[in-house]
């Protein structure tokens, strides 16, 4: 059934973090939460998980409202930045607690992994580097075996070997058992053909949530000598573009594939974070002109 | 076996590549048993439903089967049809872009016969 929000809003003092959400998360989907620092995340996980109060709206986890519900609170788990462990508490000892307020938590599952990451079970919570802390919170969000998982920047902190076992791991527990995962990351070109679906969030509103697919179908960057592309591009959908001396790249959006590319012009598909990052500027540039229009 | 992928191209394009090349070449044998659609999401970090697109399509093509509780395994005669498959694209491929780089280079179709001579001797002409 899936998780169901619908025009969520918070605002922290006179800052607005989200605005009128509305996004529904399909069973079995793996959804990337893409967005610059200080889009709204975090902010849209806390509420979800009901660790913040929204200010109007409501979130529906396979029909039942969550406030206040912890069994269907239950269903959810999120990995963040804080733990929730007693100060003292050794890995080994926190799994076996784990297992009690989540029954369907793969212990075996967990202590694989540790050997794996190479994490000392007998290490105090505490004492983990920053590196292995984030290892910690994701061994436990990859095994707790919640129908729901939301993994906030689940890669801070770990290098690039680490991250791709994270990756890995990730994909193989989302295949054997299916589950919703969303992951929220600034890292886009990592998780670009990991996700199934994008949801793009800016100034605490969606902007873009569309299968991966779809949302760079149609999307091309066409380069060469200046003039030729700009002739080219004239009448079309130009997201961004770029110069450099005589040659210039332009990010078109709902080009056709079968339009023929002139000769001495290059056609290439764009990726999620070229995609990405044309649309950003793109929305800072509206934002730009809309506040000198009301100057 | 294991190639990076590109931007160029549709992901699940490229896994049904890589699957037939492996087939090709027989480390994909017919009647074996391929890996499963999690080995193959986890090798190359991509959606499982990415990849069971990719397989999909030698499914259709018939270049693989589903046993049922099993897995994905090759054909019989699947490499036989990936090769008639290959010949087709041949001379679209290799042969027309080589004869316009012959002419860039002033080369004769003499000159292109022997050269052509030379390679197969230097390979063995294991078909002939």
């Amino acid at each position: 059934m899936g998780i169901e929000i619908s025009k969520i809003s918070k605002r922290f003092g006179s800052t607005c973090a989200l605005r009128e959400v509305d996004l529904e998360l399909k069973e079995q989907g793996l959804y990337g939460l893409l967005g610059n620092n200080g889009a709204g995340k975090t902010t849209l996980f806390n509420v979800i998980t009901n660790r913040l109060y929204p200010d109007s709206g409501s979130v529906r986890v396979d029909g039942a409202e969550t406030a206040d519900r912890d069994d269907v609170l239950g269903k959810i788990y999120m990995m963040g930045e804080e733990n929730y462990y007693p100060e003292d508490m050794k890995v080994r000892k926190a799994f076996e607690l784990t297992s009690l307020f989540y029954p369907a938590f793969d212990k075996a599952r967990a202590l694989e992994l540790s050997r794996q990451f190479g994490i000392d079970t007998k290490k105090k919570i505490t004492k983990l580097s920053t590196g292995y802390a984030s290892i910690f919170r994701m061994i436990l969000a990859l095994c707790v075996n919640t129908p729901y998982l939301l993994l906030d920047e689940p890669v801070l902190g770990l290098d690039a070997r680490h991250r791709d076992m994270f990756y890995k791991a990730l994909i193989e527990k989302f295949a054997e058992t299916p589950c919703t995962v969303v992951i929220s990351t600034h890292l886009i070109q990592e998780v670009a053909h990991i996700i199934g679906h994008a949801v793009v969030i800016r100034d605490g509103a969606i902007i873009k949530d569309a299968p991966t697919e779809t949302l760079l179908e149609g999307c091309w960057s066409i380069s060469g000598p200046r003039d030729k592309v700009a002739d080219f591009v004239r009448g079309k959908n130009a997201v961004e573009e770029s110069i450099i001396g005589g040659l210039s790249s332009v990010l078109l959006d709902g080009l056709a594939e079968d339009v023929p590319i002139p000769d001495g012009l290059e056609k290439q598909k764009a990726t999620l974070q070229d995609y990405f990052i044309a649309l950003m500027d793109k929305e800072e540039q509206r934002d730009e002109s809309s506040c000198s229009q009301s100057i | 076996m294991i190639r990076y992928l590109n931007q160029e191209r549709p992901i699940f394009l490229q896994i049904a590549d890589m699957l037939k090349d492996a087939i090709l070449s027989g480390a994909y044998p017919e009647d074996s048993q391929i890996p499963s659609i999690t080995e193959f999401s986890v090798a190359y970090n991509i959606n499982p439903a990415t990849a069971l697109k990719g397989v999909n399509l030698l499914v259709e093509e018939g270049l693989l089967f589903k046993k049922r509780g099993l897995g994905m395994f090759v054909a019989s005669g699947a490499r036989k049809q990936l090769i008639g498959q290959r010949k087709e694209g041949f001379y679209r491929d290799y042969i027309q872009p080589m004869i316009w780089e012959a002419k860039h280079l002033e080369i004769t179709s003499g000159e292109l016969l022997e050269m052509t001579e030379r390679g197969m001797e230097e390979h063995g002409d294991r078909n002939q």
